[in-house]
């Protein structure tokens, strides 16, 4: 197949791409626009079958079979609740793959320039070449390892906490410079190279060290991150490579994953260096906690939630990453239901960054059967609180703390919250009086039309549909 | 250098394309579009393809193979995942 047909293709391929992200701006569109962006990589992938170069099906078709079925069963495999974790590793084999490429095609470039091949000469002293394999094996790396780190804390298999150490920013600029300054040692010596290879080790490390630090509450910002950073290693590739679609499909995913960085940030009231270096989540202080609350909780029963919910008119449920540790989505659809067959009017307030990644309550929501116009975004809700007989807070606490209005000097000042204190009554069903990600206390929990309902959120909302049910 | 501004080029408004299309995203759908993005990132499976095919030397060829397998779990899992996603969204029309 000539040249012309292969990017003619890859043309179709990119419009495919952009035409596919365009579906995903409506539920209704979506699932079309989803397989659109499949069929341009589809066609992406067969015609590159066709290049010229390559001499041996039987490798490729076994990276297929292999990388297809291990894609394949985690994707169908997965629960909704450990999505999170998914796309972080999904992120992370992106990364993985662009930093190889790279890597393969600056070896074959040696290998023809040494061969004597005069193309290939040129392309070791062109700028633009190095450069981007550089840019690409040190992003790749930090893409890689950085998702390893964000799946093994969503997995539980490394500390969600973050692991911070005096010294932490010097360390990774030296590792930033070091990693570049090995990488110019490559455009200057292309034939070492070993320090290709010793430039990924440290820009590994890297990875390792920018997502220990940071914990369980802001890894939304992190996957966003990751997102754009695997995406931004493809495009490098595709200055590597002189690939168009690389380039394009690269540059769009690279600026989703901005797009949705800046959201999550934008809803912490907080900067994206603060979000990957500055503290948060330290201890409070233990007296503070006992002057907010002492005296002012009031604890509450499933029978009195039952019927506090069966004479409300209007119910808002506020869901946090409680809810999918809980499993509870199930449980709050039987209520959702249960409640909108008596008349009353459900709905939840989402919160953007509930839960450990953008829209994940969204998608547990969604997997429960609950339709998706009942899904209200905050600014959509919080003008309509007033209004709001009961709101249930299930497993969620920064996002609902009324001091980010009330007190300038919180580690949440500023941050947009939902304004579940306006309701009427707000019952937070929740295991104990414990902060949440901020580490700092809830005067929520001690207003006067708060309710606190103690314990796990499916057994609470289970023994709450019981009493309905009874009563 | 003609040939980098071309390429350079494409990268920028492509970047500007996709901050148009990606800003019309609504935020239910924001897993979604992460991980069908996530697939589409996963572009380097035609590098990878040409690595593991062309077989210069056996390193770069176990580097492609490598590529493709990292790739393909990206692309096939990326858009199945978002597939299964989306199919719950739509559902409840």
């Amino acid at each position: 197949m000539s040249e012309a047909i292969i990017n003619l293709a890859y043309l179709v391929a990119s419009a495919l791409f952009v035409l596919g992200l365009k579906g995903l701006a409506h539920p209704r569109t979506a699932v079309r626009g989803n397989l659109m962006g499949a069929l341009g990589m589809l066609i992406a992938i067969v015609v590159t079958l066709f290049h010229k170069d390559i001499i041996d099906y039987k490798l490729i078709f076994t990276g297929f079979v292999i990388g297809g079925a291990i894609g394949a069963i985690l994707a169908v495999k997965i629960q909704m609740t450990a999505m999170p974790q998914l796309v972080g590793l999904y992120n992370g084999f992106g990364g993985g793959a662009s930093l190889l490429v790279a890597g393969a095609a600056w070896i074959e470039t040696l290998t023809m320039a040494q061969a004597g091949d005069a193309q290939a000469m040129a392309l070791l002293g062109n700028e633009q070449f190095s450069v981007a394999t550089i840019a690409s094996g040190i992003i790749g790396a930090v893409t890689f390892w950085g998702s390893l780190v964000a799946f093994g804390k969503l997995q539980g298999l490394v500390t969600e906490k973050p692991v911070r150490y005096t010294g932490e920013q010097v360390v990774k600029v030296i590792l930033l410079v070091g990693s570049i300054v090995l990488g110019v040692m490559l455009i200057q010596t292309p034939e070492h190279i070993t320090y290709y290879w010793y430039m990924v080790a440290v820009a590994s490390v890297l990875g390792i060290l920018l997502v220990m630090p940071i914990g369980g509450a802001d890894m939304p910002v992190v996957i966003a991150l990751l997102n754009s950073y695997s995406g931004l290693a493809a495009a490098a590739t595709g200055f590597v490579l002189s690939n168009n679609v690389l380039i394009i499909a690269g540059s769009l995913v690279g600026a989703s994953g901005i797009i949705l960085t800046n959201i999550m940030c934008k809803a912490m009231n907080r900067s994206l260096l603060n979000v990957l270096f500055g503290g948060f989540g330290e201890v409070a202080e233990a007296a503070e906690e006992g002057d907010i609350y002492a005296g002012k909780i009031k604890a509450t029963s499933p029978e009195e939630v039952a019927m506090l919910l069966e004479t409300a008119r209007r119910v808002v449920i506020v869901p946090g990453y409680g809810m999918a540790v809980a499993q509870a989505q199930h449980a709050v659809r039987d209520l959702f239901n249960l409640l909108e067959s008596k008349g009353v009017t459900v709905e939840f307030a989402i919160h953007p960054v509930a839960g450990r990644m953008p829209g994940h309550m969204n998608v547990l929501l969604a997997e429960a059967d609950i339709p998706y116009d009942k899904l209200k975004e905050m600014d959509e809700i919080n003008p309509q609180m007033e209004q709001v007989d009961v709101a249930i807070v299930l497993g969620a606490n920064d996002v609902v703390n009324p001091v980010a209005r009330t007190d300038p000097n919180s580690p949440i000042a500023g941050m947009p919250i939902i304004d579940v204190d306006k309701a009427r009554t707000v019952v937070v069903i929740k295991r104990s009086l414990s902060p949440g990600f901020a580490g700092i206390p809830n005067p929520l929990f001690a207003l006067d039309n708060t309710l606190m309902l103690f314990g796990d959120g499916k057994k609470m909302i289970q023994e709450i549909i019981n009493a309905i049910k009874e009563g | 250098m003609t040939d980098f501004v071309m390429i350079l080029t494409i990268f920028v408004l492509a970047i500007f394309v996709g901050f148009e299309v990606i800003t019309k995203v609504p935020p239910i759908l924001h897993t979604p579009l992460m991980s069908g993005s996530n697939a589409i990132s996963g572009i380097t499976i035609i590098g990878a393809i040409i690595s593991a095919g062309s077989q210069h030397t056996a390193l770069t060829t176990i580097l492609g193979l490598m590529a493709v397998i990292f790739a393909t779990i990206n692309v096939v899992g990326g858009f199945m995942v978002t597939h299964r996603m989306l199919e719950m969204f739509k559902r409840k029309e």
